[in-house]
C-alpha cells in the first residue's frame, strides 16, 4: 500500500473534482478535498477493507489571510495503525461560508479537537454536538489565532518589527 | 432509576410521575475543581450525582490555557523548545526531543549517531521520571503515601542527571538542533550507573508494596475502564491504550533516534482499567531501564552535535575566538536564518501517547502555524464515558491513571 495507490484509489472513487492537491511532504500524502465530500471520504477510508485509516490523530485549522477563496483551512490527520500508514487530508472554506461538516459522528475524539478549531479560528463544525469555546473565556468575541490578530500589543513602539530585523 | 432502588425509599406508593419528578430533585452536582487536591492540575469537572453515582461529568479546561501556538508564530525555531518543555512538565526532555527532531527534519539536518544515543537516554529517563510521578500518585489516591516517598528520590536523582546535561531541572530547554548543547559528562555516565544500578530495587521496593495489595487491587481493578474500540475511537495513544490491549507506540512502529537499534517489548493490557494502566507503566519503566542501558553500553564514538553552522550554535569559545563562528552567532540568536518552506508532522512517543508537532513554515524565520498533538487533550475527553456509573472515588483514581497534565491539557 503506496501513497501513489492511495491517491489513486481516492481519485478513483471521488473525481479529481473532489480529490485535488496531491502532493507528498517528507513522505506524508496530502490530498485536499471538498466540504461536500469530507465525510464521505471519511467513512469510505474507515471503512475500506485495506486501507482502515481508523485512527484520527490529530486535527487543526488554519488561516491564509491572502487567499480569499480559501481563506480557512481544517487539516485531518489520519493513521491507518494496521498498514501503518499516515494521510493528511485537507479542506479549505472561505471567510463568507466558514462551515464544515462535523466527523464526530465517526471519531468521538473530534469533539474537543473541532471545538478547538472553531474556538481558535471560528470555523464552524456543523451537526456538532457542542459548539462552543473550550480553551478560551466563554466571553471572548474573537478568534485569537486568525491571522488579523497581531501577538503583541500593536500600540507598542518598542516593538514594532524593524527593531527586530524582521 | 431501576424499580430495585425504590422498593425501600420514600417513593415507595407514589405515581410514577410524582417519582420522576421527586427523584430529578435528589440529584445532587458537585463542583470537583478547578482546583482540588486530587486532581493534580487546574480542571474542572462538575459531576451529577446520584447519591454517590455519578451519573454525568461535565469537563471544563483551559485553566491554564498560555496560548503557546499562537507565540510560537512570532518565534524563531529554536526559541520555541522553551514552550515545549511547558506542555508535560513531568518529561520535558521528550517534549525537547520531539521539536528538535521536528525542526531537523524540516532543515534536513542529520544527527549524528551518538547524539540521537544521548538523546534516546534522556528520552528515557523523562519516561521513567513520568511513570514515577503518575504511578506513585496513583498510589497515593488510593491511600499509599509510602510508596510515593520512596521513588521521589529516584525522580530526584534524574533531575540531577537533567542538571548535569543542561542546568536545569523541571523546564530543561535540554538539546539543540541538531544535537545536543554538550555531550555526556563523566559525572552524568556515573549518575547513570547508579540509577541503572540501584533504581531496580527502589522501584521493586515500591511495586512489593502496591502492586499485589489487596486495597490497591480492590481500589483499581475494573475501575475506569474502556474497550480497545472505544479508546480507538477516543484517540488514546501510549500506556492507556497499551493497557486496553493495543500495541501502538511510536518507539516501535516509526521509530526515530534510533530507536530501532535497540531491543524493548511494549508491553499491552488486556482490560484497559486502572489497574492495567497502572501495571503497563510499571512495566515500560523496566523496559526503558533496559533502552538505557542498552544505550550507555553501546554509546558510539564521535561528534555530538551535527556539522550545521547555519542552524547549530557554535561553541562559546569559538565565539570569542573566530569570527565566522561571532557571525553565525549572532545570526542564529538574532532568528535571522530562514526556514524553508514546507509541512512537516513528526510525533514521538511521550509520556503521555503520541506527541505530535504539526509545523507549517512559509519560508520565513517563525513557523506559519504550529500544532501541537498533545495525547492528554485528546484522550481525556473520554473520562465523563469512563466514570459514568461509577463512584467518586474511582472517579479520583481513573482521572489519576489517565495522567491527564494540565500543562499539556491547555498548551
Amino acid at each position: 500500500m503506496t501513497n501513489e495507490q492511495i491517491a489513486q484509489d481516492l481519485v478513483a472513487q471521488f473525481g479529481e473534482d473532489n480529490i485535488f492537491g496531491i502532493v507528498e511532504n517528507y513522505g506524508l500524502l496530502n490530498v485536499t478535498t471538498t466540504t461536500d465530500t469530507i465525510v464521505p471520504l471519511m467513512h469510505y477510508l474507515y471503512q475500506h477493507p485495506t486501507f482502515k485509516f481508523q485512527f484520527l490523530t490529530d486535527l487543526g485549522g488554519i488561516h491564509f489571510p491572502d487567499v480569499p477563496s480559501h481563506e480557512f483551512g481544517v487539516i485531518y490527520h489520519l493513521h491507518s495503525l494496521e498498514n501503518n500508514v499516515r494521510l493528511i487530508i485537507k479542506l479549505y472554506v472561505t471567510r463568507e461560508n466558514i462551515v464544515v461538516p462535523t466527523i464526530t459522528g465517526l471519531y468521538a475524539c473530534a469533539n474537543w479537537m473541532e471545538r478547538e478549531a472553531f474556538d481558535f479560528y471560528g470555523i464552524l463544525f456543523s451537526g456538532h454536538p457542542k459548539m462552543e469555546r473550550i480553551l478560551n473565556a466563554e466571553d471572548m468575541d474573537y478568534h485569537p489565532m486568525r491571522k488579523e490578530y497581531p501577538l503583541e500589543d500593536a500600540t507598542r513602539q518598542d516593538k514594532i518589527d524593524a527593531l527586530f530585523g524582521r | 432509576m431501576s424499580e430495585i432502588a425504590l422498593v425501600s425509599s420514600p417513593f415507595v406508593g407514589l405515581e410514577k410521575a410524582q417519582v420522576d419528578k421527586k427523584y430529578v430533585n435528589e440529584l445532587t452536582t458537585l463542583n470537583l475543581g478547578p482546583t482540588h487536591p486530587a486532581t493534580h492540575g487546574i480542571f474542572q469537572n462538575i459531576l451529577t450525582m446520584d447519591g454517590e453515582t455519578i451519573i454525568d461529568a461535565e469537563q471544563t479546561v483551559g485553566y491554564i490555557h498560555r496560548a503557546f501556538e499562537k507565540i510560537a508564530e512570532r518565534r524563531p525555531l529554536y526559541q520555541i523548545t522553551t514552550l515545549t518543555d511547558r506542555m508535560n512538565y513531568c518529561s520535558s526532555p521528550i517534549n525537547n526531543m520531539g521539536w528538535h527532531m521536528t525542526v531537523e527534519k524540516l532543515l534536513g539536518v542529520e544527527v549524528p549517531k551518538r547524539a540521537q544515543y544521548i538523546r534516546v537516554i534522556m528520552m528515557e529517563l523523562a519516561r521513567i521520571a513520568d511513570h514515577i510521578i503518575c504511578n506513585s500518585i496513583l498510589a497515593v489516591d488510593t491511600g499509599a503515601l509510602t510508596g510515593f516517598l520512596y521513588v521521589m528520590q529516584w525522580r530526584e536523582h534524574i533531575y540531577e542527571i537533567y542538571e548535569e546535561m543542561c542546568g536545569a531541572r523541571l523546564t530543561t530547554n535540554m538539546g539543540r538542533c541538531g544535537g545536543m548543547e554538550r555531550d555526556l559528562s563523566k559525572e552524568a555516565i556515573r549518575k547513570i550507573q547508579i540509577l541503572l544500578d540501584e533504581f531496580p530495587a527502589g522501584l521493586i521496593e515500591f511495586e512489593s508494596l502496591v502492586k499485589r495489595n489487596r486495597i490497591f487491587m480492590d481500589r483499581t481493578i475494573d475501575v475506569g475502564a474502556i474497550s480497545a474500540e472505544r479508546a480507538l475511537n477516543y484517540g488514546f495513544t501510549g500506556p492507556n491504550l497499551r493497557a486496553a490491549g493495543v500495541d501502538y507506540d511510536v518507539r516501535a512502529m516509526n521509530p526515530y533516534s534510533s530507536y530501532e537499534d535497540f531491543d524493548f517489548e511494549v508491553p499491552v493490557g488486556t482490560k484497559g482499567d486502572t489497574y492495567d494502566r497502572f501495571l503497563v507503566r510499571g512495566e515500560e519503566m523496566w523496559q526503558s531501564l533496559k533502552i538505557i542501558k542498552q544505550a550507555l553500553n553501546n554509546l558510539p564514538e564521535g561528534p555530538y552535535h551535527a556539522d550545521a553552522p547555519h542552524y547549530y550554535l557554535p561553541e562559546k569559545k569559538e565565539v570569542y575566538n573566530n569570527m565566522e563562528a561571532l557571525i553565525y552567532h549572532f545570526k542564529i540568536v538574532m532568528g535571522e536564518i530562514d526556514a524553508p518552506v514546507g509541512e512537516v508532522y513528526h510525533s514521538v512517543e511521550g509520556g503521555n501517547g503520541e506527541l505530535g508537532f504539526y509545523l507549517v513554515s512559509d519560508g520565513g524565520r517563525a513557523p506559519y502555524r504550529l500544532k501541537f498533538r498533545r495525547p492528554c487533550y485528546i484522550y481525556y475527553q473520554a473520562f465523563p464515558e469512563m466514570i459514568k456509573g461509577s463512584t467518586l472515588s474511582d472517579a479520583i483514581v481513573t482521572m489519576s491513571s489517565m495522567n491527564v497534565i494540565a500543562g499539556e491539557l491547555d498548551v
